[in-house]
Parts: structure tokens; C-alpha cells; sequence
């Protein structure tokens, strides 16, 4: 029982630390979120083609801003 | 409000917000948190051209972020201005926008309020003559 015990806390550990590794390589990534007047909402991820096109303008527009 | 002003409450409320530029819709500057004119027309013109290449199926977008890896660009517009904003990296994106939409009301109070009074008595209250004399027969 103490042995069933230990394994399922050491997987719920490693779930634990994939789930986190996993956001914080998520929150990390090049995209772009745009909404529209109607609600709707579109997000391009990196390496996509919109993306590929939107980024760099946002870049520009932060080298100015940061001087 | 004027648009320094509404600018300068933006950058007070908002602690995520670095730099801000509040412009007409045409690009022309408005107001900025930067010091340098030249550079806070750049970002003007470059928060146009994103919304301009984010036009899709359902038109023109309203709100943009681009979330680079170590900074976000946003910007926001109505139908006579645009705000752009630079935050750090991961903001809380539903903040900012909250804090631009709001500074875009703001810098649009003044003349609407100004208008009003310009104009003479409301037509609403017509109608809420009409209503009560309908109510009274």
C-alpha cells in the first residue's frame, strides 16, 4: 500500500512538472491575437503564414518604442 | 478629457504598460508617453499598418496583440482614434485591453460632451414627452 502510495505521488509529481514545463513554453512563443467588431477572435501561432506577416510589424513598432 | 491627459491616466492605472501612443485614426499623433515625436509617429504608423494586415473575413480588427518573446504590442481603436501600448513579457492581456479601451473613451468624452451641449436639448427627451402624453391619454 505505502508503495502504491509513493508511485501515484511520483506520477502526479512528473504530470505536475510536464503541465508547468509545458505553460511556460506556451507563454513564451511568438502570436498574434486579433478580434474583431463582431466578437469573433483569431489567434496565429508561430509559423504560420499570418503570423510569418504580423510579427514583424509588431517588432518594428517595439524597436521604436524601446528606442 | 484631452488626450495627454487620458494618456497619463492610462500609464498611472495600468503598471504593465511601459510606453503608450494615442492617435487619430489617420496615425497622427495625439499624445505619448515617449519622448521623441518622431519615434511615437513610428509606432503610430507601424499600430496602422498591423491593423491594416489583420483585416480578415470578419473586416476590420478592433484589438490586436502580437506577443513577441520578450515584449507585447497592442493596440486598439474606435472610429477616430488608436491606442498602442507596449507591455512587458506575458501581461494579462485582458487588463490592458480593458485600461486601452478605457483611455479611448476617455480621450473621446470631451468632444461628444461638447457636441451635446452644442446642439441644444436632446431628442431623447421628445420622445419622453411623447411617451408620457401617450401614457396620460
Amino acid at each position: 500500500m505505502r508503495r502504491l502510495a509513493g508511485f501515484l505521488v511520483a506520477v502526479g509529481s512528473l504530470l505536475g512538472a510536464a503541465a508547468l514545463w509545458r505553460r511556460r513554453a506556451g507563454k513564451g512563443r511568438e502570436h498574434v491575437d486579433v478580434y474583431f467588431a463582431d466578437g469573433s477572435a483569431v489567434t496565429f501561432d508561430e509559423g504560420s503564414e499570418e503570423a510569418a506577416r504580423l510579427v514583424p510589424i509588431a517588432r518594428r513598432a517595439l524597436e521604436q518604442a524601446q528606442g | 478629457m484631452d488626450a495627454p491627459q487620458a494618456l497619463a491616466d492610462l500609464v498611472e492605472i495600468s503598471a504593465q504598460i511601459e510606453s503608450a501612443v494615442l492617435a487619430r485614426a489617420d496615425g497622427t499623433v495625439l499624445a505619448s508617453t515617449l519622448a521623441d515625436e518622431a519615434r511615437a509617429g513610428a509606432v503610430a504608423q507601424e499600430a496602422l499598418a498591423l491593423l491594416e494586415a489583420a483585416r480578415g473575413p470578419a473586416g476590420d480588427p478592433t484589438q490586436v496583440e502580437a506577443a513577441l518573446p520578450d515584449a507585447s504590442f497592442f493596440v486598439v481603436r474606435d472610429e477616430e482614434r488608436l491606442v498602442a501600448a507596449v507591455t512587458g513579457r506575458d501581461p494579462t492581456a485582458g487588463l490592458v485591453f480593458y485600461d486601452l479601451k478605457t483611455c479611448l473613451r476617455m480621450a473621446a468624452e470631451e468632444p461628444v460632451a461638447a457636441k451635446n451641449a452644442a446642439s441644444g436639448p436632446r431628442r431623447r427627451k421628445k420622445k419622453e414627452d411623447e411617451e408620457a402624453v401617450e401614457g396620460d391619454a
